[in-house]
């Protein structure tokens, strides 16, 4: 092993182009932050500044004046029968507040509840495969695993005939159900369950536990770690699942925060001060809550992957 | 075990399989079934002034004559067949060298190159845009000052670059996972038989390649799958960036054009799911071949 620990030239080497990488990895995001904040006049000088000396709101500013959104809708029972455009009506109720904060209000909604969703029904689902015998588990089981090597994307279009057919399109519901139906946490749990030993839950059994018991109070504790994976891993991926939002979203006040940073990229392309403010706005949460629980997502991301 | 008994696990089994069976078959199975049943068809966003019939495989003997299709297929493997070996080699190399360094750096690294991934391609590409762009862009400035261009390059709307300046993008966002997979596997090789083989005296590669490479295989095999996914499925970027100009047409892309955008025959869904049919069948093919390469391996 000693011979490992000599700094070779190799190594002195390699460490500074990680740093370098590392730098460069890092820019974009410092580029945004920074951007957020830059002054108009310094975002379009002809020499870029890498370090602004000047830091103003005015972006943020301009980002929220631009959009505003009621920040409560009813739909009125029933009208989607009689309106024209076979929408319901919607009446507004309470301020109206930057469409921004609608937005970031929807996603961390759409995410929550997806990651609940999807907690429930995959540790339930994952601790039936890998600890019971039952008839068409080896089925199943394929099934789940040449669904995850397929593309998602390509089975949308038909999500949104059946996500209008259920009158669910342009609502949170129909960008949350598909997102808790990929088979991924499934997967997930399943392998993080195959660790439970079989002893214990015999000897649970033989002292009577009813299968409910059993599961809420040995399964659970035992796959928490597999819970707080899946659950940080869905919460980011539902944040950033940008094409999924952009066909199940249809109006404004219902977009998450990337569907409206989108969208106004592509209606003031040029206006980088207002467009990095709202990158920051849908980047800087997400990350925080990675940086947060980080060790878990490593674990997730590592546990999907093995016997594969 | 009695008959009782096994229709009773069956019983339970099947109960909690049901809340997730419910949105596995509802919103995957159920849709990939429609998918195929589509592609055979001329269905269409006003399905009820314009009836859906069966064309058979019209749509696919449509599609090879179609230019602009088979213009994004190339597009489409140019960008599987560069980026899935560079974002292999990267984050093996990554991988490597960051994986013996002490915890708090070692997090410190994973963390960096996993964060493109975490910023949410919106982001990433609203940032990328402005610092691709002609006049106010620090890629353009960068290297002018540092004389390797004379005059500024307009990245995004020039043919020879606009693809290879998404590409670069792509490979930020793609490095973090498979980083994190070799650092973890890299950690689990077997110790015992590393000190073996260097007390008989095998050289650092020669242990890499002999020892450690092949106690990698699933995990690199795994990692082949999941970047050709994703490049296949490299959407966000195009649509934002150029939305398919500047020769930068993909399958995903296009299929979201045809189902959504396309001016004279807006909500072709019929046409767009023969194109998720095909990319879904070429995706199969190669995640086959490199399960074989792998096994053979």
């Amino acid at each position: 092993m000693k011979l490992e620990k000599r700094a070779t030239p190799y190594k002195v080497f390699s460490i500074i182009i990680l740093v370098i990488l590392a730098f460069l990895f890092l820019f974009p995001l410092y580029w945004i932050v920074t951007g957020a904040f830059k002054t108009t006049a310094d975002i379009y000088a002809p020499d870029p500044q890498f370090f602004p000396k000047e830091f103003t709101l005015n972006n943020f500013e301009r980002l929220f004046a631009k959009r505003t959104a009621p920040a409560w809708e009813f739909a009125i029972p029933f009208s989607a029968q009689f309106s024209a455009s076979h929408q319901p009506i919607y009446f507004s109720v309470g301020p109206t507040i930057p469409a921004a904060f609608r937005w970031l209000t929807n996603t961390v909604l759409m995410a929550v509840v997806a990651m609940i969703l999807t907690c429930i029904t995959a540790s339930m689902a994952g601790y039936a495969l890998a600890k019971k015998r039952f008839r068409g588990r080896a089925l199943l089981f394929s099934l789940i695993v040449c669904a995850m090597a397929l593309p998602k994307q390509v089975i949308l279009i038909p999500l949104i005939k059946e996500v209008s057919a259920m009158h669910m399109w342009d609502s949170l519901w129909a960008v949350i159900l598909p997102t808790v139906g990929w088979p991924f946490g499934v997967f997930l749990m399943k392998q993080f369950s195959e660790s439970i030993p079989g002893e214990i839950l015999e000897a649970a059994r033989i002292d009577g536990a009813s299968e409910a018991k059993t599961f809420t109070t040995i399964v659970v504790p035992m796959v928490k770690p597999g819970i707080g994976a899946l659950a940080i891993f869905t919460f980011i991926n539902s944040w950033n699942d940008y094409f999924l939002q952009l066909i199940m979203l249809g109006k404004s006040s219902n977009y998450t925060i990337s569907l409206g940073i989108a969208t106004l990229q592509s209606e003031t392309s040029i206006d980088h001060g207002i467009l990095m403010a709202g990158a920051a706005l849908a980047s800087i949460p997400i990350i925080i809550v990675f940086l947060i629980f980080q060790k878990y997502f490593t674990q997730g991301i590592t546990m999907g992957a093995v016997k594969g | 075990m009695s008959k009782e008994l096994v229709r009773r696990e069956n019983t339970s089994a099947y109960l909690f399989l049901l809340p997730s069976l419910i949105f596995f078959v509802g919103f995957v199975v159920i849709p990939m079934v429609i998918c195929i049943g589509y592609s055979f068809t001329d269905a269409n966003m006003n399905s009820k002034t314009n009836p859906t019939t069966f064309v058979a495989f019209q749509n696919f003997i449509q599609l090879w004559q179609d230019k602009t299709f088979l213009g994004a297929l190339k597009n489409t493997f140019l960008i599987v067949l560069v980026s899935v070996p560079t974002v292999c080699l990267f984050s093996l190399w990554v991988g490597s060298a960051i994986y013996k360094l002490k915890g708090p750096v070692l997090s410190t690294f994973r963390c960096i190159f996993y964060l493109p991934v975490v910023t949410g391609s919106v982001a990433v590409t609203v940032v990328w845009k402005w610092m691709y762009d002609n006049y106010t862009g620090i890629l353009n400035y960068v290297l002018s000052r540092t004389g390797i261009i004379e005059n500024n390059i307009n990245w995004l709307g020039d043919e020879r670059f606009a693809l290879w300046c998404i590409i670069l993008i792509l490979f930020t966002t793609s490095v973090g996972q498979p980083i994190v997979l070799y650092v973890s596997a890299l950690g689990n090789v077997d110790h015992s038989l590393v000190e073996a083989a260097q007390v008989d005296g095998a050289t650092n590669s020669q242990v890499f390649w002999k020892i450690k490479w092949p106690q990698m295989m699933p995990t690199t095999l795994y990692i082949l799958v999941i970047t050709t996914i994703n490049s296949f499925q490299c959407f966000a970027l195009i649509q934002l960036l150029t939305s398919g100009g500047s020769g930068t047409n993909t399958v995903m892309y296009y299929i979201y054009y045809t189902a959504f955008k396309m001016t004279e025959q807006v909500g072709h869904f019929g046409y767009a799911n023969a194109m998720g049919v095909i990319l879904a069948i070429f995706i199969g093919i190669l995640s086959a071949i490199q399960f074989r390469l792998a096994k053979e391996k």
